[in-house]
């Protein structure tokens, strides 16, 4: 076993650990801190199902971004699109057989385009970054450098087109990951720096603003229903200032 | 107090984002609370030894009572749509003045004591320790934010700016920095019952007052009662209604619909007061002891219903908040929802007939109507989505012949505030009252010239104070701003009933 192979294997597991903890143990802490009162922003749905159709039509057209930003949002939505290609057309790496679908050539097709996608949206997100002066202005060392580090998966994970690695091997490699039977890495360049970043991203995910993935879906301006007046809506916390 | 001299900010027919100016309103910092009034409610006198042990304490401790600020602290992605949508930002150009900006202030600091990478990487992601000087931008910042919510609506992750400004100024009251304005009215709400400081004997003579005047216009005669035991509604108002140009009209006009409706009803000396300033505070504690007011009046009275008058941030707590702070209410009347507001309690007769208007006698008036940001982002009316944008604006449509609405993209959940909102109406805020009323002047403007509107009708006692400021500021004459109720009052067709 090569130590690329050790180094890749192990980290991949850490990384995959971080990921998935980190993300359940944040999921964890927004579900039990409690939401005192009833925030909801306009249209606030009534009802639970409201509520659902709201963060469906958010989490999958960006609708509040859409009415603030439209360059963002142009910019936003492709990323975040191509990026789910993307992952659609990786799958073919981690599931033995592969999944019937996943082989379709249409969603191989995409998946393979979704990377230039990515890359105009990403690099969109970044111009507007560098030169609107109020984007300038908040953006942190931490926000370029995301946007930087996404940017260089969607590019060496495009430029395997014409330098290629072995994916039979590759696919043994994860397959080997996920049922604890290791085998050899390919040790080429460009799939060594596309897996390390994508390691990366993965480090980083729960310590980051990529915590707006989860966060959303917890954000009592969305996702609560307008029911302040039918029922109390008390917090344990506030409960004791009764007594 | 006169204004201060600072420049005056233009009215443009397209308004358009300005470019940033750094710390452009970095001096601009209300007056702090005095030791009586910060004790009064709690809190340290004045800025602690221990300050920073402390303000990271609460911090803490806020974290783990309320998910908005924890959620809103992790989920910002720094992408900039806030940026031009605050009527402070637009007004003054202090990016600190942009919503992210804003709470990046906090966020910072957040970062740096509570997460792994300001930990250790502080320069990396924009972690800042906590300074004096940083709580200086606090107390500057945190009150340039009128909480009023538009920044929620357009962020795609939902991050209410209110929430993080309500902590940031918790987080300073619990070491002893507090506002003067907020917390010398909370005083005297827990004191004397109102925000004016308006004892009982005072408030029945301007109610007396109030009759003699109706009696004279109508020459009927429309009660405006106080305390009056076994009433069928409890009407909660804002104390500025009590004698304040343009809220009184509004009050006449709830008077008359109760009178033509043949509806008993009562204000309190107890409750002479709709606002709720333990909310501009963040404070959950003060807020539910202004609440309990409510409840203590509702009982002590043996009404059936709770109605609120013309209050934007008041009917915010009394619709969202009320039942959850001071309910649950099921000694009162179960056919109404607890508590209404009084423009649903005028459309309802509406509805059923019970009142009629002539509408020529607004015929004086081209109207139109600004969304208060807390009614129009913060509660509904009547129980439909939408409610608080269509009720007021329909009640305008019953009783005038003339009405036209602003531009669409500063109106209803767009609406912008008025400028004074969030425990900012005070005098030594001036120069930020009227830098932050500009965008709502600007659509002003564009109507009054495009359909010769004369008068704006607003149903927030904030809204129609500072406007009554804004609208001399920026040229147009201050009588300009009415209160809704004023047209209902203005057209409403009285008959002589006795009750």
């Amino acid at each position: 076993m090569s130590l690329v192979t050790i180094i890749y294997g192990s980290l991949f597991y850490f990384a995959t650990l971080i990921l998935f903890a980190g993300i359940a143990y944040r999921i964890y802490e927004y579900a039990t801190i409690p939401a005192p009162l009833k925030i909801p922003t306009p249209p606030a749905p009534k009802t639970k199902r409201g509520v659902a159709v709201r963060l469906f039509r958010e989490v999958v057209f960006f609708e509040s971004l859409f009415h603030s930003a439209k360059w963002t949002w142009l910019f936003g939505w492709l990323f975040h699109f191509a990026l789910l290609l993307a992952f659609f057309r990786h799958l073919r790496y981690a599931t033995d057989p592969v999944w019937f679908w996943v082989s379709w050539e249409i969603v191989q097709a995409a998946g393979h385009y979704a990377a230039y996608m990515m890359l105009l949206g990403l690099i969109g997100l970044l111009v507007r970054r560098i030169f609107v002066d109020r984007v300038r202005h908040i953006s942190a060392p931490s926000d370029y450098l995301i946007l930087i580090l996404i940017i260089g998966i969607a590019l060496s994970g495009l430029m395997m087109k014409w330098y290629p690695t072995d994916i039979f091997a590759l696919k043994q490699f994860i397959i080997g990951l996920i049922y604890f039977s290791w085998s050899e890495l390919p040790s080429d360049f460009m799939l060594l720096l596309h897996l390390g970043l994508v390691l990366l991203l993965m480090i980083i995910f729960p310590y980051s603003k990529l915590l707006h993935a989860p966060g959303l879906f917890f954000s009592p301006t969305r996702n609560q229903t307008d029911t302040a007046r039918d029922s109390r809506h008390i917090a344990d916390w506030a409960r004791k200032l009764e007594s | 107090m006169a204004v201060k001299e600072f420049e005056k900010p233009e009215l443009k027919e397209y308004s358009d984002v300005p470019l940033l100016e750094k710390k452009a309103t970095a001096h601009l910092a209300p007056f702090k609370s005095k030791e009586e009034f910060q004790s009064s409610l709690g809190y340290p006198g004045e800025l602690v030894d221990n300050w920073q042990d402390a303000a990271l304490d609460k911090m803490g401790d806020l974290l783990k009572k309320y998910r908005s600020l924890r959620v809103y602290l992790d989920s910002c992605i720094q992408c900039g749509a806030c940026t031009d949508k605050c009527h402070y930002y637009l007004g003054t150009k202090d990016p600190s003045n942009m919503p992210v900006g804003r709470q990046n202030l906090l966020r910072s600091v957040y970062r740096r004591y509570f997460t792994l990478p300001g930990k250790y990487f502080p320069k990396l992601v924009g972690a800042v320790d906590l300074t004096k000087e940083v709580l200086d931008d606090w107390y500057s910042y945190y009150h340039q934010c009128s909480q009023c919510r538009r920044c929620a609506v357009f962020c795609p992750m939902g991050i209410d700016t209110a929430e993080i400004s309500m902590a940031a100024r918790e987080i300073m009251d619990s070491v002893g920095v507090g506002q003067k304005y907020c917390n010398e009215i909370i005083g005297k709400v827990h004191k004397i019952g109102n925000n004016l400081g308006l004892p009982e004997p005072a408030l029945a003579d301007t109610l007396e007052g109030l009759e003699e005047d109706v009696k004279d216009e109508t020459d009927i005669d429309v009660k405006y009662p106080l305390d009056q035991k076994d009433s069928d509604i409890l009407l909660v108002t804002p104390s500025a209604d009590f004698f304040a140009e343009p809220h009184v009209d509004g009050l006449i006009g709830y008077g008359k619909v109760f009178h033509q409706a043949g509806l008993s009803w009562t204000l309190s000396s107890h409750a002479s007061e709709a606002a709720n300033f333990g909310m501009f505070i963040g404070s959950y504690a003060n807020m539910r002891k202004l609440a309990m007011r409510i409840r203590e009046a509702a009982l002590d009275l043996n009404v059936k219903r709770i109605v609120f008058g013309e209050c934007g941030h008041a009917w915010r707590v009394a619709y969202s908040f009320l039942n959850t702070l001071a309910g649950p209410f099921d000694f009162l009347d179960p056919k109404y929802p607890v508590p209404q507001h009084i423009c649903e309690v005028t459309y309802d007769l509406i509805q059923k007939n019970v009142l009629q208007f002539d509408k020529s006698a607004n015929d004086d008036m081209v109207v139109t109507y600004h969304d208060s940001c807390n009614v129009a982002r913060a509660s509904n009316m009547g129980d439909v989505i939408g409610g608080q944008f269509t009720i007021p604006r329909d009640i305008i449509k019953a009783t005038t012949n003339h009405f036209y609405d602003m531009d669409e993209s500063t109106i209803k959940e767009k609406t912008f505030c008025c400028g004074g909102g969030g425990g900012l109406l005070t005098d030594d805020l001036m120069e930020l009252r009227m830098k932050g009323a500009l965008p709502r002047m600007e659509a002003l403007k564009r109507v009054v010239d495009d359909y010769g509107v004369t008068h704006m009708a607003a149903i927030c006692a904030i809204c129609k104070s500072q406007f009554s400021k804004a609208l001399g500021y920026y040229g147009f004459e201050i009588d300009q701003i009415i209160s809704l109720h004023q047209l209902v009052g203005n057209a409403l067709i009285m008959n002589k009933k006795e009750l």
